[in-house]
């Protein structure tokens, strides 16, 4: 299992490489200058300076390199300094946003818990409320329940988040005034009554994530027990006089489990994107809303940052489903 | 059209209907009538899936009503009436008007074409390069590792980022080079096309391998088919129906990207509607008129729906083991 987990591991190596570089290439191919905003009165000279200040005077695969030292060697050691209280990157240059000028790293770092609280909140709620689905619709196929679950669950595909979040605002914020319709992340939550606040704007996004994502994960639930439910050995844990609740719940469940958990380690970082337009919607300042600001404000170091923060969560949690299925189930083991 | 499994008749019919049993009559007519072809089969099967033949049909109207709409109905979709603007729905604009008195009617038929029309050439790209890639990684031993390399790499790629990095970044040089709506119209289809192809390569990818293992193509290879023609003649026929499933489920994932570009203000520019950007443009005026925010919104919702009915009653029809259902 150790080989198998350090193969993927050394697999993912090559793969956020290549990711890196297109991604960077994909900015550096663009048109589009970081000075065009620069008023025309300043002298092209101190323009080439500003350019340079800004680290585009140097060759491209240069500062290619440089980003890669500044996010793979700086960044974690700033992460250990601010951990320990060492200080192992005094004076090493991180990479600046051209917005703030200030490290980027840091920006993200104050954005992340508010996009955290809502997607992993949205996650957690639409597990425990799609596994009882799936397992109930699979036990009982073809009844009004299974017929209602599927209904529901196309509507979850089909309605895009940035209409169920709007109809949310329209139904719950402006008729019945029951939720705030825009987020407060300057809410701190030290009384009951700041904590009832923060229920209350966290249930709009929650519900709006949490329905694509229960959409989603019944379904393979669903799916996930009809193929086992059928299986021999459900035929001898029933033959050898094994109650139903047994066979269904411990028997059936925890095999159809296996591909369900690899299947929700997947989606985490899908729910990040989409977690953007969410964002947008509640206008929540997460890393999704940093992206988009820093996007129309032509921001190139941030966006490249975030974007291969996204790609980093996406290889991640793949790797994280590789693994989990591996111990899960010993069938996949490749040593 | 020969090399594909011969059906066992009774499997196929079975569970088509009394009629076409029926219809059959005595022994003599089933035996000089010609065999039922496999596309007979999937279409009866077809027919039977509610959700599917709903599906469809509220999909042709759709887009029915959005390429032919304007024919019945004329008002222009850019004309500002600013006398009649904030109207509710009435005789004159069914659907009302926005804020600059423009009728709300032709502006979702506006949009909808642009889309609709996104939405499958979209889809088109992204099936020729899946199907191009997954043929081509199937049947060519040597090109397989690296082509599927290849798309493991895209699938790790954090698509809606990139997407909204591709639109900022080339939205002006190709709106300079081919007209604002032409050039943001290409950005985006080429966007999707070139961000959706993996899952189709996969499928079709896995479904050549296993038909290359079988009979049909090693008599065509004895008899001396060449690789052009084996792939034209035998092999694209039958991974005909992974496409299909595919086509259907690219068709509702560029729809949702577009408009999902649209609405974060990074697709098509306001003087050219898209159900996206119409949503985008009411959420501002969403505690007076919401109305004018669902209509987008339901179009968008009820197009998506459509269109993953029909390619659930597809796979269905498409698959010969349901179909004994």
């Amino acid at each position: 299992m150790l080989t198998f987990t350090i193969r993927r591991l050394v697999l993912a190596v090559p793969t956020l490489l290549f990711i890196s570089l297109a991604i960077f290439l994909l900015l550096e191919l663009a048109p589009g200058d970081p000075m065009a905003q620069v008023p025309l009165t300043v002298p092209p000279e101190v323009k080439e300076k500003m350019r340079e200040a800004l680290g585009l005077g140097e060759p491209m695969h240069i500062r290619f390199w440089k980003w890669i030292v500044q996010f793979f060697w700086i960044e974690p050691q700033v992460l250990i300094d601010h951990i320990f209280g060492t200080s192992f990157s005094a004076g090493d240059l991180r990479v600046i946003s051209w917005q703030t000028r200030s490290p980027v790293m840091d920006i993200v770092v104050q954005r992340i818990p508010q996009t955290l609280w809502v997607v992993g909140t949205a996650y957690v709620v639409a597990t425990i409320i799609a596994i009882p689905i799936g397992i109930y619709s699979a036990y009982r196929q073809y009844s009004w329940f299974d017929q209602l679950g599927t209904f529901v669950s196309m509507i979850g595909f089909s309605v895009p988040p940035f209409f169920s979040g709007v109809l949310v605002i329209v139904i719950f914020s402006v008729n019945l005034g029951w939720f705030p319709s825009i987020y407060d992340t300057t809410l701190v939550v030290n009384s009951w009554d700041s904590f009832v606040t923060q229920l209350k704007q966290m249930v709009m996004p929650v519900m709006v994530l949490a329905l694509q994502i229960t959409a989603q994960t019944s379904r393979f639930m669903r799916a996930s027990m009809l193929d086992n439910l059928n299986q021999d050995y459900v035929r001898t844990a029933r033959a050898k006089g094994l109650g139903e609740y047994t066979v269904v719940m411990v028997h059936v469940l925890r095999n159809s489990m296996i591909p369900v958990v690899t299947v929700i380690a997947l989606g985490v970082p899908a729910i990040f994107g989409g977690a953007i337009i969410t964002e947008q919607v509640f206008k929540v300042n997460g890393i999704g809303q940093l992206l988009i600001t820093a996007l129309q404000a032509n921001d190139l170091p941030m966006v490249q940052t975030l974007t291969f923060i996204f790609a980093v969560l996406i290889v991640l949690f793949n790797l994280i489903a590789d693994v989990l299925y591996g111990i899960l189930d010993p069938r996949i083991r490749y040593d | 059209m020969t090399d594909r499994e011969p059906l066992v008749p009774d499997e196929g019919l079975a569970p088509a209907s009394e009629a076409t049993i029926g219809a059959a009559g005595p022994l003599r007519d089933t035996l000089t009538t010609a065999p039922r072809s496999q596309w007979r089969n999937v279409w009866d099967q077809f027919t039977h899936h509610k959700g599917a033949m709903a599906g469809g049909i509220i999909f042709l109207l759709i887009v029915f009503a959005v390429f032919l709409g304007p024919f019945f109905w004329t008002l222009e979709a850019t004309q500002i009436d600013i006398r009649a603007r904030n109207q509710g729905p009435s005789l004159a604009h069914p659907f009302g008007t926005d804020q600059l008195g423009r009728d709300m009617l032709a502006r979702m038929m506006e949009g909808g074409r642009t889309s609709v029309s996104v939405g499958i050439a979209a889809m088109l790209l992204a099936l020729f390069v899946g199907s191009f890639v997954g043929v081509v990684a199937g049947y060519f031993r040597r090109l397989d590792s690296l082509l599927m390399r290849l798309t493991d790499l895209f699938l790790a790629l954090p698509l809606l980022p990139l997407l909204l990095v591709m639109m900022l970044l080339f939205r002006e040089p190709l709106s300079a080079a081919f007209g604002t709506e032409q050039g943001i119209f290409i950005l985006i289809v080429c966007a999707i096309g070139i961000t959706s192809w993996m899952p189709t390569a996969r499928i079709v990818r896995g479904d050549v391998l296993a038909l290359k293992e079988r009979e049909f193509v090693l008599a065509a290879r004895s008899i001396g088919t060449t690789n052009t023609k084996m792939i034209a003649r035998h092999i694209l026929p039958n991974v005909l129906s992974p496409i299909m499933v595919s086509a259907t489920l690219g068709i509702a994932n560029a729809i949702i990207t577009e408009s999902a570009l649209s609405f974060l203000g990074l697709g098509f520019p306001p003087d050219f509607p898209t159900w996206g950007r119409l949503l985008f443009d009411a959420t501002d005026y969403l505690q007076q008129y919401p109305s004018r925010v669902v209509w987008p919104g339901v179009a968008i919702s009820l197009t998506v729906l459509s269109v993953n009915y029909l390619g659930d009653g597809l796979r269905d029809a498409l698959d010969p083991r349901s179909r004994s259902r």
